[in-house]
């Protein structure tokens, strides 16, 4: 009777601590799976993965190369000098589809994926979600460049967006460490 | 893919409207009541006027500055860093490009909400209008191809907005202090018709403030005067994001000096800045070899290199400048090469 009572006693026990061990890893950022699933419909649905994912020819064409899923501009992607905008065109990107010249300069997508280093890892909610809302890095830094759409993402609900913030939480981490953006002729900094 | 590409690159410039900015401020500066006499630029009576002694650079704008506290309403010094201020407080700040060329105003209109509006000073400099939320870049030339932006509700949210805390800056302990730096860049004269802590204190317009500040008044705590004032200039100027506190305090780089803080504290927060690795690369050199600030060498301290550029993408601050403030430049410079090291650069890292 005692044995019995003491084997209740260390299975309540347990339970009570993997409760507090799962209800702390939750606190502790494990991601919400409904948010993180809704988060999934509206990264695919809004197209983040347009410019954000690098392309790669396939047999019909470009297609989204998945092994670097939302990586942003590949580092070891050399480019020349885009073509000089002219007439009606104001703009050109390159074969992977993730870097872009136009009036602004170049610029080139984020890496969008949980790395620490080089992505989102270290990003709280917050910081995206100010991001989206002010058109500003962290919503604090540089302005976010063409043709990152904030102005219009930036009417999505808190809600929507701490669901794609949980999705990108738990996709596959790519270390890409993406170049930073380079300014038009004529300002400093500028590739002429 | 398209799509997505070109309507975002019709908008590239504009800065939208924040849709949650709160009630619409007065449509002149003279409604406002920072004058009593627009006309003569006579100061209502009612307004303190008041001087940080580390102010922002903005380009050198020559720079007033006014506060206005509602009748027997006190500001809360409780959090002796982050002052509470009354419903009804008021703030003003008047940019001068050899003539006035800008008034931001603040106005604490809810317990935890702000109002934000810049006016711009018409040409007969008779009055001010308000400025579209969105702002007016490139308003008025300041140097030969540089023009100055009047900012938006959101560029002014980006610097002032924290968490939880008031969004006054330069107006607290460490900038209204009795004992000013003699050294700091671009600070105006301290007149007697300005406050400062022991005035305010004196006036209770400001309570709850422990007496050792009144009886001690803060300075940064520094090894040499010339630390003291880069301290107190970084705490002004970068401070206010770079912070242990607010939304950017994931990036672990703590410039705002507190004037409530054990030695020792002081002493992480500057480790997070000082020896500490740049996850930004300085673009001349290979990867790894940046830090925030290496000691001996600015030539490999990201601190310098972003702030002594004005690539748009790369400056730092982002935003509020489009010139480089060179004599913080050289001061901080000579601070890295002869106060934090004897020219050992990285080897006196593993002794710091």
């Amino acid at each position: 009777m005692r044995q019995t009572k003491t084997i209740a006693f260390l299975l309540v026990g347990s339970c009570i601590c993997l409760g507090v061990i799962s209800s702390t890893a939750r606190s502790q950022g494990k991601p919400n799976p409904k948010l993180v699933k809704r988060g999934q419909y509206l990264v695919n649905a809004i197209g983040c993965g347009d410019c954000h994912t690098p392309m790669k020819m396939g047999s019909k064409g470009p297609e989204p190369d998945m092994s670097r899923m939302l990586s942003g501009h590949p580092q070891n992607v050399s480019l020349t000098t885009p073509p000089a905008s002219g007439g009606p065109w104001i703009g050109a990107f390159n074969e992977t589809g993730t870097a872009f010249a136009g009036p602004w300069g170049i610029s080139y997508t984020r890496n969008l994926t949980p790395d620490k280093e080089t992505g989102l890892g270290d990003w709280t909610e917050q910081n995206f979600i100010e991001t989206i809302r002010t058109g500003k890095r962290m919503g604090k830094g540089r302005e976010l460049l063409p043709p990152m759409p904030y102005e219009s993402f930036r009417n999505m609900t808190d809600e929507d967006l701490k669901s794609i913030f949980a999705y990108l939480r738990t996709i596959p981490v790519v270390k890409n460490k993406v170049s930073e953006p380079i300014p038009p002729a004529g300002q400093p900094g500028s590739s002429k | 893919m398209s799509t997505a590409i070109l309507f975002p690159l019709l908008l590239f410039g504009t800065l939208i409207g924040d849709p949650r900015s709160n009630r619409t401020p007065p449509a002149n500066l003279s409604a406002t009541g920072l004058y009593s006499d627009i006309t003569t630029k006579t100061i209502a009576s009612t307004n303190l006027m008041f001087s940080p002694q580390y102010p922002l650079w903005t380009d050198g704008a020559k720079k007033k500055r006014w506060i206005y506290l509602p009748a027997k309403k006190s500001i809360d010094a409780k959090r002796v860093d982050d002052w509470v201020f009354p419903v009804g407080t008021k703030v003003w700040k008047e940019f001068s490009f050899g003539k006035r060329i800008e008034t931001r105003y603040l106005e604490k209109t809810g317990k935890k909400v702000w109002t934000y509006a810049t006016y711009a000073w018409n040409e007969n400099d008779t009055d001010a209008v308000l400025v579209d939320e969105t702002g007016s870049p490139n308003h008025v030339e300041i140097a030969p191809g540089v023009r100055h932006n009047l900012p938006g509700v959101i560029d002014c949210k980006a610097c002032h907005e924290g968490q939880g805390r008031d969004v006054v800056l330069g107006f607290n302990a460490l900038q209204l202090s009795p004992d000013r730096d003699p050294n700091a860049p671009h600070a105006e004269q301290f007149t007697s018709e300005m406050v400062n802590l022991k005035n305010l204190v004196d006036q209770k317009l400001l309570i709850h403030l422990p007496k050792r500040f009144v009886n001690d008044p803060p300075v940064v705590a520094a090894n040499s005067p010339r630390e003291r004032t880069v301290l107190g200039y970084l705490s002004a100027n970068c401070g206010g994001c770079h912070n242990s506190t607010d939304p950017l305090s994931t990036l672990g780089m703590y410039l705002k000096r507190s004037v409530d803080i054990t030695p020792e504290a002081a002493k992480l927060e500057l480790e997070t800045v000082i020896g500490h690795k740049s996850k930004y690369q300085i673009p001349e050199l290979e990867v790894d070899r940046s830090y925030r600030i290496l000691p001996g060498d600015p030539s490999r301290s990201t601190m310098i290199f972003r702030m002594a550029t004005r690539n748009p993408y790369r400056q730092m601050p982002p935003l509020g400048s489009k010139i480089v403030d060179q004599e913080a430049v050289d001061l901080i410079t000579k601070w890295i090469q002869e106060d934090l090291s004897n020219g050992n650069g990285e080897k006196q890292l593993t002794h710091h």
